[in-house]
């Protein structure tokens, strides 16, 4: 009874998600027939970002596929598993640091790698580090506001992403959490 | 575009050792792709027009702002619920750093604006529910506010 009454109320979500997104694109549409400004600089901008993350998307989500198929859940279990130790942060934070496209590309990997036994610590200091740390990201931020700052931010973030992670991780086993 | 070879590469190193684990690894990324694809396009579209409400020159505007703890915790904010790319953000910072602006504003705001997913909410609720990504924003919005603080006393901004 419960379950049905969660499914209608995800049905009824969905369909206010799909009338906003169809209301937006009405607008844009009608902006460029009529030559609103707003709606055209609104759709262009989203083109621009669609268009940079199409060629990326689908090429992670393949990445991600033939990890799914080819790494063996006892390889991820022994390095990022609760077997792992302290090893498994270090990994989090190596891989966060060298993967392009952020949290939308983190998420996916962070979903694969639960479900091939990684523990949660783990993937909340993956998802951390992949805002903090992306290396390409950081080169940037390093020449324009200097490697100091950068070197701070690394050394007091970092530390407190993994002990948040634990606590996050101590509370949502207790829930008995998953990630989808 | 190095993206782009890595993945065509991994697939054809893939296909020649074993074709249907091959096909069953795009099957997944394609059913992992339909999954995420609506909000995907939902924050997009959030993406777009926040990006509309809050052009360059307004966050440049507001970060103006006299008194040094409104303007952190405006920083704080505007970095929070907006989502500049790197590429546009960085730049930003180093105008505002030689506009006289201080180090721990712009910590406020190139830390939250990293760190906090206002915008990505729709997608991380997908996956992590409402609950969690709620709990794991905020978490990250105060590690945050910390680097920002921490980054003004290296910087001798603030005085302990």
């Amino acid at each position: 009874m419960k379950k049905q009454e969660k499914k209608e109320k995800k049905n009824i979500n969905r369909k206010i998600l799909l009338l906003i997104i169809l209301a937006y694109f009405i607008y844009v549409f009608y902006s460029c027939i009529f030559n609103i400004s707003s709606g055209i600089k609104i759709g262009s901008s989203l083109l621009s970002f669609l268009s940079y993350m199409i060629k990326i998307l689908p090429c992670a989500f393949i990445i991600i596929g033939l990890f799914e198929v080819w790494v063996p859940r006892k390889k991820v279990e022994k390095y990022l598993g609760y077997q792992g130790g302290f090893q498994g942060y270090f990994w989090a934070i190596v891989l966060a640091g060298t993967m392009a496209g952020g949290l939308m590309i983190a998420l996916p990997v962070s979903s694969a790698l639960y479900h091939k036994g990684a523990r949660l610590s783990v993937i909340f200091t993956f998802l951390g580090a992949a805002a903090v740390v992306r290396i390409p990201m950081t080169l940037f931020e390093a020449s324009f506001l200097g490697a100091e700052f950068t070197a701070i931010r690394w050394v007091v973030s970092l530390p407190l992403i993994i002990i948040s992670s634990l606590f996050l991780e101590k509370y949502l086993v207790k829930q008995q959490f998953q990630i989808k | 575009m190095w993206f782009l070879y890595v993945t065509g590469i991994l697939l054809l190193i893939s296909f020649f050792i074993d074709r249907s684990k091959t096909k069953k690894a795009l099957v997944l990324a394609y059913q992992r792709f339909i999954f995420i694809f609506p909000s995907f396009l939902f924050m997009l579209i959030l993406v777009s027009i926040i990006l509309f409400l809050f052009p360059q020159e307004r966050i440049m505007g507001y970060l103006n702002y006299r008194s040094n703890m409104v303007q952190v915790i405006l920083a704080a904010l505007i970095g929070s619920i907006t989502a500049v790319p790197g590429f546009i953000a960085f730049p930003l910072a180093g105008i505002l750093r030689n506009s006289g602006i201080s180090y721990t504003t712009i910590a406020a705001f190139t830390t939250t604006l990293m760190m906090v997913g206002t915008i990505t909410f729709p997608v991380e609720a997908t996956y992590l529910g409402k609950k969690v990504a709620l709990i794991r924003n905020l978490i990250s919005f105060l590690i945050a506010i910390i680097v920002a603080l921490l980054v003004g006393i290296y910087f001798g901004e603030i005085f302990i």
